[in-house]
C-alpha cells in the first residue's frame, strides 16, 4: 500500500466492506479517501450507506443464534485463531497503522502488540464468564435457582478512532455469543478492512463481525434507532452526541454504553443478559 | 358440589388511617399544599388524603437527600448501615399484620396474599439485604464499588410496599440515600414505612418520601440532584424515562412490562400444572408485570387442561379482600378496570372465545372475574398487549420450537414457565426462551437472593441478588492480572 519507488507497479487493493462473509462495495457506489501526512493518497475505502446497515443487521442476526450456541471452547479457540492471523500480519497492521494514525512506527508496533494480546486477553473469557457472572440463588423454598449470562443478540459498535480502542470493543462484544455491526470512522478504515481479511481467514462464522467503513455521524443515528440492534457501544462518539442516540436507542429500549479502552470483564457483561431459573426440587 | 364458607374477615382495628397525609422529608412529616383521595378500591370507601408534590417538594426532599448523603450515610461504614436496615427488617415484621391489612385495604389485594406473601417478602429483602452492606467488596464490582448518591426511585401501585422495599433496601444497603415515590393509588403502606425509619433511628433525609402522581414522578426524573433512576411500572412510562435522562450522567434500571409465557408441554403433570396457571395469572388479580398472561398448551392436551382449568376457576373466591377466604381481591383502581375492560373487548372483536365463572361482583368497587380467552392467535392484541389484570390469553403449539417460537414473539422478555416432567426437555426450553426469570413447574416466586428483570423491552438490569447491587454502585477498581 505504501508508495515504494521502485520500477515495478504495485498491485493496490480495493477496499470495500465486509458483511456476512463478504467483502462487497457499498451499495451507494460512495468511498471517502484515505491519505498520508504529506498528502499521499493511500485508498478510497466505502463510504457506507443506511441500507448496508441493514444488510449487516441482518447478517448478523441470521449469524447470532448459531454463534451463540457454539461452545463457549470452541468460540474461544476460533477468537484465538484470530489472533494467531493478526500476529502473522502484524507488519502489514503496523504500516497501515502508521501511515493512517500518522505515529511512529516503534509506537504502532507497541500498539498493534498490545492489541494482539488485549485480543487473547478478551478470547480467553469465553469459558469463564459464567464462573464469574453467574450465580446459584439461596432461595427460601423447595428450589434450585440459578442465575446465568446470555449474550443480548446483535450489537452494534461506534468504534473510537484507535485500532486498541476497536479491538476492545469487537472482542468484548463478540466473546459472550453477541454478533456485531461495528461501524468504523475515517482514517481507522485501512486497518479494520485488513482486520476483516483476518477474519475472512479464522474460521469465523460469516455475519459474527460485519464490519462498516464510513462516517459515525451518519451511521450512529441509524444505529441507535434500528429495532433489531440489541446493544450499541458507543465509545467512538463525542460525549455531546451520545444523548441524541441514546433518546433514539429508547424506542426499543436499546442496551447503551460508552467505555474507555482497557481490559474489563464489564465490558463484556454490558451486553449480556442475566437470565434466573427457578426449578422445582421434589420427588 | 359446592362448600359455602362462613366469612372470615380479618379486623381492620390494627390500623390508624390519619385523615390527611403530608409528605416524609429529612425524618419528619411535613404537610403537602393540595392533596387527593385514596380509594379503598373494594368499596370505593375513601380511606384518606395524600399531598400531591410539586417540584418544590421534590426540591426539599432531594436536598435532604443530599445532605445527608454527604453528611452521614457516605461516612457510616457498611457494617453500622447494615445494623439500620436489620432494625428495619425487625420492626417491620413486628408490625406484619397492620402492613397487611392496609396494604390490602388501600391495593385490594387478598390479605392471605398480603399476609402470606407481601410483608413477609419485604422484611427478607431488608434482612438480605443488610448483610451485604459491610461485603460489597465480595459483589464482583472491583474493590470497594461506591454508591452513586441519590437515587429517585418511582414504584408502581401492584406491589407497593414489596417494590418499595426492592427498591430502598439495596440503595441504602449500597450507601445511597433515597428519594422515593410511592404510586398515585397506594400511597399509603409507603408513609406507614416512614414511621418504621423513624423507629429504627435511621438518619434523617436517608429516606424522604414525596406522594403524587406522574408529574411528581417527572419533578425525580428530572432534577439534576438525582443521580440514579430506578422505576418500575410500564414499558411507555420506561421509555420517557430513558428518553428524559438521554443526555445526563443518570443512571438508571427500569422493571417494566411483560406478557409472560407459561408453556405446558404434554408430559406435563397436569393438576399441579392447572395450579400453576391459576397462580401465573391470578394471583394479584394479575397486576403483576411477570404474569404468565399467555397459556401455551401443545394441541394433545389442551382440551384437557382448559377444562380442568374451567372447573379450577369456578371455585376461586372472588370479593373482599379482608376475608382470609378470598383468592381474588379487587382492581386497584377504576382506570385499570376501563384499561381491563377494554382489552377485554378487543379480544371478542378480534374473535377469541371468553369464559368466565359464575361469579357475584359487588356493585360497590372495581370488580373483574376471572377470565381465560381461547383460540387465540400471535396476531391477535390479547396475545400481544399487557393487559395487567385476571386475563388469561391461551394458544396452542404442535412442536416444541413452535412454542419457543410463539413464546418468544413479543417485545417483551420478563418471565417464562415451563411445564414438563422431563429435565433435558425443561433445561432446552430454558435455554431459548429470551426472559429474565424462568419458572420450570412453578411460577410466581420472589426472593430477595434471586434477580429480577427482563430482556429487550422489559427494561434494564436486575433487582435483587447480587446482580441487583450492581444497580446501585459504580464499579471499583479492576481487580486481578494485569
Amino acid at each position: 500500500m505504501a508508495t515504494k519507488k521502485t520500477s515495478r507497479v504495485e498491485v493496490k487493493k480495493t477496499y470495500k466492506l465486509f458483511i456476512n462473509g463478504a467483502f462487497p462495495r457499498s451499495e451507494s457506489g460512495r468511498v471517502f479517501e484515505v491519505s498520508a501526512k504529506n498528502g499521499d493518497f493511500i485508498a478510497n475505502p466505502a463510504l457506507a450507506s443506511r441500507k448496508d446497515l441493514r444488510d449487516a443487521v441482518t447478517a448478523a442476526r441470521a449469524a447470532q443464534s448459531g454463534w451463540a450456541k457454539a461452545t463457549a471452547y470452541n468460540r474461544g479457540q476460533i477468537l484465538y485463531r484470530i489472533a494467531e492471523m493478526l500476529e502473522g500480519r502484524s507488519d502489514q497492521f503496523v504500516s497501515e497503522i502508521a501511515l493512517t494514525s500518522r505515529i511512529t512506527t516503534v509506537k504502532a508496533e507497541a500498539l498493534v502488540a498490545e492489541a494482539i494480546d488485549r485480543w487473547v486477553w478478551y478470547a480467553g473469557w469465553s469459558d469463564k464468564l459464567q464462573a464469574v457472572s453467574g450465580a446459584t440463588n439461596p432461595v427460601s423454598g423447595p428450589f434450585f435457582n440459578f442465575s446465568i449470562s446470555e449474550p443480548q443478540g446483535v450489537v452494534a459498535i461506534a468504534s473510537a478512532s484507535s485500532f486498541l480502542d476497536f479491538i476492545d470493543a469487537v472482542a468484548a462484544a463478540v466473546v459472550s455469543g453477541n454478533t456485531t455491526v461495528v461501524l468504523v470512522p475515517g482514517d481507522l478504515a485501512v486497518a479494520a478492512m485488513s482486520f476483516a481479511e483476518v477474519l475472512a481467514t479464522s474460521d469465523l462464522p460469516a455475519g459474527v463481525i460485519n464490519i462498516l467503513t464510513g462516517s459515525l455521524d451518519e451511521l450512529a443515528p441509524w444505529a441507535a434507532s434500528h429495532m433489531d440492534i440489541d446493544g450499541f457501544d458507543i465509545s467512538g462518539i463525542q460525549k455531546k452526541k451520545q444523548g441524541a442516540l441514546k433518546e433514539a436507542g429508547a424506542e426499543n429500549l436499546k442496551r447503551i454504553h460508552s467505555f474507555t479502552s482497557g481490559k474489563s470483564p464489564s465490558r463484556i457483561l454490558a451486553f449480556m443478559e442475566s437470565k434466573t431459573v427457578w426449578h422445582s426440587v421434589g420427588v | 358440589m359446592t362448600f359455602e364458607y362462613a366469612p372470615a374477615p380479618e379486623s381492620r382495628a390494627i390500623v390508624n388511617i390519619k385523615l390527611k397525609y403530608g409528605h416524609f422529608i429529612n425524618g419528619s412529616f411535613v404537610a403537602g399544599k393540595k392533596h387527593f383521595p385514596t380509594l379503598n378500591p373494594a368499596t370505593e370507601e375513601v380511606l384518606s388524603h395524600i399531598a400531591l408534590g410539586a417540584t418544590s417538594d421534590v426540591d426539599k426532599a432531594v436536598a435532604a437527600a443530599q445532605k445527608a448523603y454527604t453528611k452521614t450515610w457516605s461516612k457510616l461504614s457498611g457494617k453500622e448501615r447494615g445494623k439500620y436496615l436489620y432494625r428495619i427488617a425487625r420492626i417491620l415484621q413486628e408490625r406484619a399484620r397492620e402492613f397487611a391489612v392496609l396494604e390490602t385495604l388501600d391495593n385490594g389485594k387478598p390479605i392471605r396474599e398480603t399476609r402470606d406473601i407481601d410483608i413477609p417478602l419485604v422484611a427478607a429483602h431488608f434482612f438480605y439485604h443488610a448483610g451485604w452492606a459491610d461485603k460489597l467488596d465480595y459483589a464482583g464490582l472491583g474493590h470497594s464499588p461506591k454508591a452513586y448518591g441519590v437515587a429517585g426511585q418511582i414504584i408502581p401501585w401492584n406491589f407497593p410496599l414489596l417494590m418499595l422495599a426492592w427498591k430502598v433496601a439495596p440503595a441504602l444497603a449500597t450507601g445511597n440515600t433515597v428519594v422515593l415515590k410511592p404510586a398515585e393509588t397506594t400511597s399509603l403502606t409507603a408513609l406507614l414505612f416512614a414511621e418504621v425509619c423513624q423507629q429504627a433511628e435511621l438518619p434523617d433525609g436517608v429516606v424522604n418520601i414525596v406522594t403524587g402522581d406522574g408529574s411528581t414522578g417527572a419533578a425525580i426524573v428530572n432534577h439534576p440532584g438525582i443521580h440514579k433512576i430506578a422505576f418500575t411500572g410500564s414499558t411507555e412510562v420506561g421509555k420517557k424515562i430513558a428518553r428524559a435522562i438521554a443526555s445526563t450522567d443518570k443512571k438508571a434500571t427500569l422493571e417494566l412490562g411483560g406478557k409472560g409465557a407459561n408453556i405446558v408441554f404434554d408430559d406435563a403433570p397436569i393438576d399441579e400444572t392447572v395450579e400453576g396457571i391459576v397462580n401465573g395469572i391470578f394471583f394479584n388479580q394479575g397486576h403483576v408485570c411477570c404474569a404468565g398472561s399467555r397459556l401455551i398448551l401443545q394441541e394433545s392436551i389442551a382440551d384437557e387442561v382448559i377444562e380442568k382449568l374451567k372447573v379450577r376457576m369456578s371455585k376461586i373466591r372472588v370479593g373482599d379482600p379482608l376475608d382470609k377466604n378470598t383468592d381474588l381481591g379487587a382492581i386497584n383502581s377504576k382506570e385499570q378496570l376501563v384499561k381491563i375492560k377494554e382489552l377485554s373487548a378487543i379480544g371478542d372483536a378480534e374473535g377469541a372465545e371468553r369464559w368466565s365463572p359464575q361469579c357475584h361482583l359487588s356493585s360497590k368497587g372495581f370488580w373483574f372475574a376471572p377470565t381465560i380467552f381461547t383460540g387465540v392467535t400471535q396476531a391477535h392484541r390479547i396475545a400481544q398487549e399487557e393487559i395487567f389484570g385476571p386475563v388469561l390469553s391461551i394458544l396452542t403449539f404442535r412442536t416444541p420450537q413452535e412454542a419457543i417460537d410463539k413464546a418468544n414473539n413479543t417485545p417483551f422478555g420478563l418471565s417464562a414457565g415451563i411445564w414438563s416432567e422431563k429435565g433435558s426437555r425443561i433445561f432446552w426450553a430454558s435455554q431459548q426462551l429470551k426472559a429474565g426469570v424462568i419458572w420450570a413447574n412453578t411460577f410466581n416466586k420472589f426472593d430477595p437472593a434471586s434477580p429480577f428483570g427482563g430482556y429487550k423491552e422489559s427494561g434494564w438490569g436486575r433487582e435483587g441478588g447480587k446482580h441487583g447491587l450492581s444497580a446501585y454502585l459504580k464499579n471499583g477498581k479492576e481487580t486481578g492480572a494485569k
